[in-house]
């Protein structure tokens, strides 16, 4: 039982940089955009979180930091295939191999630069980004553990992906925001802004990606700076998309569940044993892959992936 | 009545296509915007505090200093050009083949198991079964996608994606298992090939760079002079005319996805057999994500394909030179292909289409 707990609490920390990345990706697919870039954006947002932090002993700024890296990235991406109309896939795999990039390298040369050799964070920030403690609530045996005991990204998290449910699906702007994923031809018909609001859904989304880096910049490796910190995480949070139909809340939900199948090869029970841990890793993958075919099985019924994804819109084709 | 004013007032600018520009003109675009990134990514370079000619300088030093140095300049280019001649065909069909990195794995996998189970055979037989094994490996990855495609309409660029991954760690499955390096104790690694089931060398460098210019120019006649060569662009334009036409349009399908994870799967072969001499996580190392990158960058043209895999390999080799002089990461490569690359994207559009202001727009709509 004990161990169960852990493991439950161990897979809510993984899935939280998946939960930003899918969350981000979403909110860039609603408008027609498959974004390839989540994991050179992620990659981006854990530089900026973790030197925003190490610079200014402060966890907000850190924040804040990543935030504003990961937009600013998104903007690139942005006027490249809303503006520009570059092909997306190219423009997203670009992002991928440049924000990587960037981001080891900005790392390394800050490493060299410092007197000791290695990256720590301030003990002011890793005090902040530790897990919260709410008095009472967090003491409580069980249900503190689970609810109440996580670093403050877990909480914001999935605060984003009900406050982007929320908006795509309650607002009258987010309906307007997904007519124009459908068919931005008939959308822009409808006066309804298309490029801005392309703009603002791929700049936002770059930048809840930008958070999910922080978390693997400055949580994943305990608070100091190694290089490829965000590992693939990007692109299996472009698979949760689909996991998780492009819906946020369901976001919450697959990003929880790919959390607890990464965490898994920890936790073995009994049976799984002699599992070698690559059958673990690829879970995930295979799984997504899965229901990538399933849904496309079932025929337009139950799909909801955004007519548009991938096309770009250019106005005098309508 | 403020917002209806609002509504009615015509954009500082819009975009209109641009009539066909000439080569020359295209070509001036594209140098241009490579000009332009060497700026800005010398801007960068000044910014961090070092000199921008001098580490451009040792970029191109680095790579053609001595024939070693060249040599493995053009053993980055092997595995990038013969990637990107794969998955040219299959962007020619317009399906987004994403999986170059894994068919490239499963190429390599293939070839790798007979390099370990039967290293004793005749040295040719052993060599031209790894070229098959990989041919069919990375011919297979292929395909899986192709047939999901063409029975339910699954989304290519997302499935592709995926066994990119599902291969990775099928390689970190073998290597942790079943294929462990006895020898190697502690670490899960695959042991080095022998030296039997090695590519041979040509001139100092694996025959690989002989595999790579053939399959630039079958590549080029295929696409350009074949009929299935014309068969995969009519499917790409429109499948419709293409089924009007008497195509059997999944048959081209299937076979063009074949092909290009086959030629993928060669690349793994040459890397593995050729550079590395095992088989490890590493062997693709994002050469599937670059490929694609080359591949659209020289709009599909194979002689093209050739000059930016160079290019590019002189920018791996020049990197890693750049970081043991100056102790900069050799992710400078990385940081440099993508400055270019955003460059160039943008280029394109200047290519194909122009801002017309708002008052221009008026005197040619009076026009």
């Amino acid at each position: 039982m004990d161990m169960f707990i852990k493991f439950l609490v161990a897979a809510i920390g993984a899935g939280t940089p998946l939960l930003f990345g899918t969350v981000g990706e979403i909110l860039n697919e609603k408008v027609g955009h498959l974004n390839l870039g989540v994991e050179g954006m992620m990659a981006i947002g854990a530089c900026a979180g973790f030197m925003g932090g190490y610079f200014s002993d402060s966890f907000l700024v850190a924040l804040l930091a990543a935030f504003f890296a990961g937009m600013l990235a998104a903007l690139i991406y942005a006027v490249l295939t809303v503006t520009f109309m570059a092909d997306q896939n190219v423009a997203g795999l670009t992002m991928t191999i440049f924000g990587v990039g960037i981001s080891n390298f900005i790392g390394v040369l800050m490493i060299t630069r410092s007197e000791t050799g290695t990256l720590k964070l301030p003990e002011n920030v890793t005090a902040q980004m530790r897990g919260v403690h709410i008095p009472l609530l967090s003491d409580l045996s069980v249900v503190g553990e689970l609810l109440f005991q996580y670093t403050p990204f877990v909480y914001l998290g999935i605060a984003v992906a009900a406050v982007c449910g929320f908006y795509l699906y309650k607002t009258k702007t987010g309906l307007n925001v997904q007519a124009i994923g459908e068919n931005p031809g008939a959308a822009d018909a409808a006066s309804i802004p298309v490029t801005r609001w392309k703009y603002f859904n791929i700049l936002l989304g770059g930048g809840i990606c930008g958070i999910g880096g922080a978390y693997c910049g400055m949580i994943i490796n305990g608070g100091v700076w190694i290089s490829n910190s965000v590992n693939g995480l990007g692109w299996i949070a472009v698979a949760l998309v689909i996991f998780a139909a492009w819906k946020p809340h369901m976001a919450i939900l697959g990003s929880f569940v790919f959390g607890a199948l990464r965490v898994l090869k920890f936790y073995k029970v009994g049976f799984m044993a002699g599992w070698p841990d690559a059958f673990f890793d690829v879970l995930p993958f295979l799984i997504t892959a899965l229901v990538l075919i399933v849904t496309s099985m079932r025929g337009s019924k139950g799909v909801h992936i955004p007519a548009s994804l991938g096309v770009n819109y250019f106005r005098e084709e309508r | 009545m403020n917002e209806t004013k609002k509504a009615s007032r015509e954009p500082l600018f819009h975009v209109v296509k641009h009539a066909e520009r000439s080569a020359k003109q295209m070509i001036l675009f594209r140098l241009a915007a490579v000009l332009f990134s060497i700026l800005a990514g010398g801007v960068f370079i000044l910014l961090i505090g070092y000199n921008p000619i001098a580490v451009y300088g040792t970029i191109l030093e680095g790579a053609f200093r001595s024939k070693m140095a060249f040599q493995a300049t053009l053993k980055f280019t092997i595995p990038l050009c013969i990637c990107a001649l794969g998955v040219t065909l299959a962007f020619k069909m317009k399906f987004w083949n994403i999986g170059g990195e894994g068919q490239l794995i499963m190429g390599a996998v293939f070839a790798t198991f007979f390099a370990l189970k039967f290293p004793h055979w005749n040295h040719w037989v052993l060599i031209a079964c790894m070229m098959v094994a990989g041919i069919i490996g990375g011919g297979l990855w292929g395909l899986i996608a192709a047939l999901f495609k063409i029975r339910w309409g699954t989304n290519e660029t997302l499935l592709t994606l995926m066994l990119n991954y599902i291969a990775l760690h099928l390689v970190s499955y073998l290597q942790a298992g079943p294929w462990r390096d006895p020898a190697a104790n502690g670490f899960s690694k695959i042991a080095r090939f022998d030296k039997n089931a090695a590519l041979d060398k040509v001139l100092g460098i694996h025959f690989g760079w002989i595999i790579m210019l053939v399959l630039v120019a079958v590549i080029w006649v295929y696409l350009r002079r074949s009929k299935q060569g014309y068969e995969i662009s009519v499917v790409g334009e429109s499948q419709d005319t293409a089924r009007y036409a008497g195509i059997n349009v999944k048959k081209v399908i299937l076979r063009t996805m074949f092909l290009s994870g086959a030629i993928a799967g060669l690349a793994g072969v040459c890397q593995a057999a050729g550079s590395d001499m095992t088989l490890s996580m590493g062997v693709a190392g994002g050469v599937g994500f670059t490929a694609i990158i080359v591949a659209w960058l020289c709009h599909l043209n194979p002689g093209m394909i050739l000059v930016v895999s160079f290019l590019f390999g002189i920018l791996q080799k020049g990197s890693s030179v750049v970081q043991s002089t100056y102790g900069l990461s050799a992710d400078s490569a990385a940081v440099l292909q993508g400055v270019i690359l955003f460059f160039i994207l943008g280029s394109e559009f200047f290519v194909r289409y122009a801002f017309v202001g708002r008052r221009k727009a008026k005197k040619e709509g009076a026009n």
